[in-house]
């Protein structure tokens, strides 16, 4: 059970939350003009790195505001949250 | 089990003099006995002389108690009275009135009984949580919770003073356990701090997440109140941890260091001083370091005679040493115990020099068994932190950790060969209170009264002994509750394997309820001196969660039954409940299956139902479909997006069904759109989607679409909805409403209007799911039961529920998301080209439908079945061959049926189903395989009632 | 006193298994991950196509991954043709598998029950059931009375929240045990030639001209002809050292035990809709696993939360389970693709192999996939059962989607 600090509401349980993958995914400007294998790629392909992902979460039992984190996932430890539309910061 | 000598009942002849509580009678193995308040099984057993208590997994062999707390290998015991619980350790089940209990073989066993006891849960949150409450403990918790920090003091046993409590050791002038009690009694005075007794930490998660579990009433026996939860699980959120969870003293292997009366030094000196019980007459002491002889020293005051210590060093601490000679104690130096022997249980005692010689046999009816101390670091550990290996302590102590966490006292390695030196452990303590405090944020008080401690005697350095070296390792013990031996270890290292887990897995080392707290060191040890390497380099097996057993009924806490999941239901439940509907589950709603009248079974109640709304008038509780209010100058534009048809071009006062994909093009949901006005729509989803279909409008329009003015707000709740159903609707409905004009000019399909049904304010819907002239009157569910009663109240209309729903939207061929689509199902496959917009440059799944598998023209379409045999009801699941004869598998399907009733409508059976290029196939002949029978039925439109849609205007 | 516990004792192991190898320069086909999928394929590129020169790199102790933390079930009913073509082929080969490889794996068939508590669970697995009998597979549809007797201890009343309606029963399937399983390979392959090396992780694949030639570990370079992944949990950073992304995500998934109990529970019985999976091992200790954590995480431990939910879910099911104990729980990194389904076949890079995504549920495919997969790497081809599941169904849109058929497949 992490500790989320939600960037509206402050630190909550994670079972607070739901869980959105990888953030910084933009649907594509103009679908029709990919191709097959670019579309599978939007549809199926994300990263996965060990080490500082950043994703998506939605504080959905809370302000239900989706918000972007920068987490370690060979530890867990939450880097840093901020908006969806601000860039990734930079982080350790 | 075996008994040294016949004790009168209720006796007790091992308990000291001068022990005093109350008389509490227990019955173990089938027989009676007598203990004393504040007795565990274990002290208790011991007190009437029980040596064996259970019997060991795979050899047999019989086995006492070992330990006096939860790292105990041996003495696991079933609970029968007051209520049976499989497999605890008698040294940490808290003697009550009236128990039953019986030594265990290795296998518990579960009642067959619902357990009556209730569990429950609760979030707690603080500056500083402390883990034991033995010296470091309270010092650390004392200085946080005096300079103000809110502080959860948690500890396993029932009282505080951890291993305070199994010495003579004086703080203040005065026994050190009356130290605890008070000081302990001062801090749960304060208002920011909680004690916790009976309340083992077990996990420790990320982010300083820890649960503890509190056993509430299990001490009380029978007499436990049944309102209060049995246990609790703590969820604890703390800011910082310490961790003063202390050591488990390891024992040796040897030849016989199984057998009932080889006991831990350090238990042996719990059972005299706390418990006042004698473990036994007659000991010989074996260690490896100092700390056995405080314990030979009590017990020798209690009673015991010492006959000898063996001490495998040349040199132990000067002090005791002298201290043994005053007491006139034999001490041999360099010497080992070769084996412990004796039929059922020790009876004697064979040393010999470390380096082999002549062998002395003692007479003895204990042996005593220290080969030092290993800090407990499994919460450490668990948290993440590493471990690292202590030369001096001969066992790994806590290292780095990227948590709020850190260890005090012995359980850090603080007092070092496992003399623990009383006042260092305080000290640190103290220090980690102070730690904590700073890095909470706390100010931090600048002395520490710490109590006053007697002067101990320097220690000597300890030596790391794991094994007594012998020819035949098949009773040296390694691993008592597993069985396993020095020989098994040496067979798994000789089988190739080199790490300590494939060690462990092979033998079984460490695996058993005692999860090895004694013997996982050991068995690195031992491993170690097989492979010629230092147990630095081999390091232990993981620590996992939990640290002692928990219930899996703890653990459940209330969650179970009726509270397992919500139970959601409408406004009108009441009525339906007392019309007799049959319910069904539909995600957490309760919904009116059918409305059975007396004589009726399913089938024919369905079809009378069917009937009534084909033919006359029907109604159904429609309010569980989730409706989202969706505003703002965009929603049309939003709306457009998610779903495949167009929604921006539908009028103020119309609806217009929608379907909405995943972006891989397959159907996910689908319902009506109302426009309420050029800013405003009600959309509808299906009852079990309609919380996923709120978060994916909300998903797309806070990461995708963020300047697309519009929010949404789920009004599921906020409505009730009777869906008016038949030919006759429009007559009762007028007669409802009698200022709502509902002739089809006025009120045409597809529309919606606000009117007084009723005398309810409510918004009429034109809609039909049945092919029949239908409307959906939807009211404040404050008024929903209202509603229905004033439609039911001439008793012409027949209520119906989701089966008869279901039966007519099939007839007229309309899907049900999750029924006749699974995930894989497009709109077209679904036969609805139609609601495919061609004109929208993009919505959310269209360019899916251009990718290679998506546009092939064998994919499954929904299409309609005939039964040749109109009586035959295929069964919802049923497969699709194209022969007559079934050959040898495997054989291709074709697909299967989604649904399939008998109608009213049609006179006859009939299915919805799937199948492989399925309306390039109507008119053909297909076989269902059921049973052993191969039912033939002919592919037909999915449309199999009133396709013109005559009916719909009544 | 000689009370002795049914069960208490577990088959020897042999005195000889595997001797550590040290790497040798370059190897005919190196192997990364020394899990069940990577020791099975070695044993079967051995046996079957007599290629020896092999090495399993393990970049810890052999089959410490998720090898060692399933809960071990095995059976083959899927939904899906192409799913029941690889598991009912794993399922034949487990059936004779103890004698192939000399080897006592507690290989039992006690049957596996798959629960369903709503009308539509039961529509679903009829059609499995029904899917499964036209592929030659044992399935039988259960009433909750049928379920009863095959598993005395379900509660089958309606006062459950979502009470068992039914369900598909597969006689065949069951549990083996898991280390057994793995050490049977790696002796076997061990015996004939194949090299085990533990501690030694690989670092690097070396890729010259879109040609795989060789990997760089922590013990140093290693040349090789042909790479086969077997990384579970870690492919995707694996497959990431020659470029190529797989569509996987990496999650926590938990398992636990009880203590010893008597025998309560003669099959292994499955929900997914309350959530819970059960049997009763050998020794005595009630085997669970519960769902996987959502985020993203290759911590090989779960969060708690989830294991509280899965032990309400188990009472719910099986009230008697009350006063039992969990022991240990654990966790092990699967690997999740969006199909939930795997992906075994060739890579964009030559000569680099792929087996990945079994996620939840790839113990019970070990000696399938090994077959199959060692196949594909001696031939450059992929066999005909693991064809379907190429990375090329993410571009075509021929999913394999179990999704339908159980969020968790195990
Ligand atoms: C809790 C749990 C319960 C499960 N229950 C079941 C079940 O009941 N039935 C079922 O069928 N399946 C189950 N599974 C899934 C099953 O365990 C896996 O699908 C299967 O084990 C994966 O194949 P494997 O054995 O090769 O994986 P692993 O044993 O994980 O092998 C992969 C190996 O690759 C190694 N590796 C990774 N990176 C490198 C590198 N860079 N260099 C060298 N080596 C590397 C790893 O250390 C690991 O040993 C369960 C999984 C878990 C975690
Ligand atoms: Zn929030």
């Amino acid at each position: 059970m992490l500790l989320i600090p939600c960037p509206w509401c402050g630190p909550r349980d994670e079972a607070e939350f739901h869980y959105g993958g990888q953030a910084h995914v933009a649907y594509p400007e103009n679908p029709a003009a990919l191709s097959d294998e670019e579309w599978a790629r939007y549809l199926f392909f994300r990263d996965n790195p060990k080490g500082l992902f950043a994703e998506r979460w939605s504080h959905t039992a809370g302000c239900r505001r989706w918000f972007n984190a920068v987490r370690d996932t060979a530890t867990n430890e939450i880097h840093a949250v901020y908006r969806v539309g601000e860039p990734r910061p930079v982080t350790a | 089990m075996s008994e040294r000598s016949e004790p009168m009942s209720g006796a007790q002849p091992y308990r000291r003099e001068g022990a005093t509580g109350k008389t509490l009678r227990f019955r173990f193995d089938g027989r009676d006995y007598e203990g004393l308040e504040g007795d565990t099984l274990a002290s208790a057993l011991l007190a009437n002389g029980v040596r064996a208590v259970a019997s060991s997994i795979k050899l047999g062999r019989p086995r006492g108690v070992y330990a006096a707390g939860c790292e105990e290998p041996n003495a696991l015991v079933q609970i029968e009275e007051p209520f049976p619980e499989p497999m605890l350790t008698a040294t940490t089940v808290e003697l009550c009135d009236g128990l039953v209990a019986t030594g265990l073989p290795g296998q518990g066993r579960l009642a067959d009984r619902p357990d009556p006891a209730r569990y429950d849960a609760v979030h707690a949150h603080c500056d500083v949580l402390v883990v034991g409450a033995g010296p470091a403990g309270i010092a650390a918790a004392s200085v946080a919770a005096r300079a103000g920090a809110r502080v959860i003091l948690a500890d396993e046993r029932p009282e505080p003073g951890g291993s305070l409590l199994g010495t003579t050791e004086t703080l203040d002038g005065g026994p050190g356990r009356d130290w605890a009690a008070r000081e302990v009694a001062a801090l749960a005075a304060l208002p920011d701090v909680r004690v916790l007794r009976r309340t083992t930490v077990v996990g420790h998660y990320d982010d300083n997440y820890v649960i503890a579990v509190e056993r509430r009433t299990n001490h009380l026996g029978a007499a436990a109140p049944a309102d209060v939860a049995r246990e609790r699980v703590w969820r604890i959120r703390a800011r910082r941890v310490v961790l003063a969870t202390g050591g488990h003293e390891r024992f040796v292997a040897f030849a016989g260091n199984d057998l009932p009366g080889v006991m831990l030094a350090g238990a042996a000196r719990t059972y005299a001083n706390h418990y006042r019980v004698l473990p036994g007459s007659r000991a010989v002491v074996f260690t490896t370091n100092d700390s056995a002889y405080a314990a030979a020293l009590d017990l020798a005051d209690a009673g015991v005679e010492i006959a000898a210590i063996a001490d495998v060093r040349q040199a132990p601490g000067e002090a005791w040493a002298a201290r043994c000679a005053g007491r006139g104690i034999e001490l041999l130096t360099g010497h080992v115990v070769t084996a412990a022997r004796g039929e059922g249980e020790v009876s004697s005692v064979e040393v010999s020099r470390r380096e082999g010689g002549e062998a002395r046999e003692i007479a003895a009816d204990l042996l005593l068994v220290s080969g030092g101390w290993t800090p407990v670091v499994h919460l450490f550990s668990q948290a993440g932190g590493t471990l690292r290996y202590d030369e001096e302590l001969g066992a790994f102590t806590p290292g780095e950790t990227r948590q709020a966490v850190e260890a005090a006292g012995f359980a850090r390695g603080v007092g070092g060969t496992g003399a623990r030196t009383l006042r260092a452990c305080l000290e640190d303590g103290a220090e980690a209170g102070r730690r904590a405090l700073a890095a909470a944020g706390f100010a931090v008080p600048a002395g520490i009264a710490l109590p006053s401690a007697g002067e101990e005697p320097a220690a000597a350095p300890a030596e790391h002994l794991w094994l007594v070296e012998s020819d035949d390792y098949d009773a040296h013990f390694v691993d008592l509750q597993r069985d396993v031996t020095v020989a098994e270890v040496l067979r798994a290292t000789g089988a190739g394997l080199t790490s300590v887990e494939h060690v462990k897995r092979y033998t079984t080392a460490g695996t058993a309820h005692d999860q090895g707290k004694t013997s996982g060191l050991l068995t690195s040890g031992v491993v170690a001196h097989a492979l010629g390497v230092d147990v630095s380099e081999l390091g232990t097996t993981t620590f996992r969660a939990p640290y002692t057993p928990v219930s899996f009924a703890a653990l459940a806490g209330r969650d179970r039954g009726h509270l397992h999941d919500p139970v959601r239901v409408t406004a009108m439940h009441e009525w339906h409940v007392a019309r007799g509907a049959l319910f069904e589950n539909v995600g957490q709603w309760k919904r009116p299956w059918y409305y059975p009248r007396a004589g009726e079974d399913m089938e024919s109640a369905v079809l009378r139902e069917c009937r009534a709304a084909r033919e006359d008038v029907a109604a159904m509780d429609a309010s569980t479909l989730g409706k989202i209010d969706v505003v703002g100058p965009d929603a049309a534009v939003l709306l457009d997006r998610l779903y495949t048809n167009m929604m921006s071009t539908l009028k103020v006062g119309s609806i217009r069904y929608g379907v909405m994909c995943r972006p891989d093009g397959m159907v996910f949901d689908d319902g009506t759109v109302i426009r309420l006005a050029d800013d405003r729509f009600l959309v509808t989803t299906t009852t079990g989607n309609a919380a996923a279909v709120l978060d994916w409008m909300e998903e797309w329009l806070q990461t995708e679409w963020p300047d697309l003015r519009v929010h949404c707000t789920s009004v599921t709740e906020q409505w009730a909805t009777v869906a008016l159903v038949g030919p006759r609707s429009r007559e009762v409905l007028a007669r409802l409403a009698p200022g709502l004009a509902v002739d089809n000019d006025s009120f045409p399909f597809m529309t919606w209007r606000d009117a007084e049904v009723a005398g309810i304010e409510a918004r009429v819907c034109r809609i039909s799911f049945s092919g029949e002239l239908a409307y959906e009157i939807n009211v404040s569910s404050w008024f929903g039961l209202a509603l229905w009663e004033a439609v039911m109240a001439s008793g012409e209309v027949t209520p119906y529920g989701t089966e008869t729903m279901h039966v007519l939207r099939a007839e007229k061929g309309f899907p049900i998301v999750g029924q006749d689509t699974d995930g894989t199902v497009t709109p077209q496959d679904l036969g609805m080209e139609w609601i495919v917009s061609k004109k929208k440059a993009d919505f959310v799944g269209k360019r899916s439908f251009a990718r290679a598998d998506t546009s092939r023209p064998d994919r499954k379409h929904l299409v309609g079945l005939l039964p040749e045999d109109p009586g035959v009801l295929l069964p919802e699941g049923a497969h699709l061959v194209e022969t007559s004869a079934l050959p040898e598998p495997p054989v291709p399907t074709l697909g299967f049926v989604t649904s399939s009733y008998r109608s009213a409508a049609l006179g006859r059976t009939f299915a919805l189903a799937l199948v492989s290029g399925g309306r390039e196939r109507i008119g053909e002949r297909l076989y269902a395989p059921v049973g052993a029978d191969l039912v033939p039925v002919t592919v037909t439109s999915h449309v199999l009632y009133d396709p013109e849609g005559a009916r719909r205007d009544g | 006193m000689t009370l002795r516990t049914p069960g208490a004792d577990l088959p020897d192991h042999p005195d000889r298994l595997w001797r550590p190898a040290e790497p040798k320069r370059a190897y005919d086909v190196v192997i990364v991950g020394g899990g069940g999928h990577g020791l099975a394929t070695a044993y079967y590129l051995a046996k079957n196509h007599g290629i020896t020169n092999v090495a399993v790199l393990e970049r810890g102790w052999l089959a410490g991954g998720n090898m060692a933390r399933n809960t071990t079930i095995i059976r083959s009913n899927y939904l899906w043709d192409e799913s029941v073509g690889i598991y009912e082929h794993a399922l034949k080969l487990w059936e004779g598998l103890e004698e192939d490889l000399g080897y006592p794996l507690l290989f039992s068939q006690r049957g596996v029950l798959n629960l369903a508590h709503s009308l539509q669970d039961v529509r679903d697995s009829v059609r499995r059931v029904n899917a499964n009998r036209l592929n030659g597979v044992d399935a039988e549809w259960l009433t909750p009375e049928q379920v009863k007797e095959v598993c005395p201890i379900v509660d089958i009343s309606p006062h459950v929240r979502y009470p068992v309606l039914g369900g598909t029963y597969q006689p065949r399937a069951g549990i083996a045990k898991h280390d057994y399983v793995a050490w049977g390979f790696a002796k076997a392959a061990a015996d004939l030639g194949v090299d085990m090396i533990e501690h030694c992780e690989v670092t690097g694949l070396d890729v010259r001209d879109g040609r795989v030639t060789g990997v760089q570990t922590t013990r140093g370079p290693i040349a090789a002809k042909k790479v086969a992944l077997a990384a579970a949990g870690h492919s995707s950073v694996v497959a990431g050292y020659a470029g190529v992304s797989l569509p996987l995500q990496s999650h926590p998934l938990q398992a636990l035990v009880s203590e010893l109990l008597e025998p309560v529970h003669p099959t292994v019985v499955m929900s997914n809709a309350v959530h819970v999976y059960v049997s009763q091992a050998h020794k005595g200790e009630l085997v669970m696993g519960a769902g996987i954590d959502a985020a993203n995480s290759y911590r090989q431990r779960g969060a708690f939360h989830i294991i509280e939910r899965q032990m309400s879910a188990a009472l719910e099911l099986f009230p008697v389970f009350a006063r039992a104990h969990v022991l240990r729980t654990w966790g092990g990194v699967v690997d999740v693709t969006p199909d939930a389904s795997p992906i075994v076949g060739l890579t964009p890079v030559e000569d680099l192999y792929v087996n990945c995504g079994w996620g939840t549920g790839g113990f019970k495919a070990t000696p399938g996939v090994g077959w199959c997969y060692a196949h594909t790497v001696a031939t450059g081809e992929p066999h005909p059962l693991n064809a379907p599941f190429s990375l090329d169904r993410f571009t075509t849109g021929k999913l394999v989607d179990e999704h339908g058929a159980a969020a968790v497949a195990h």
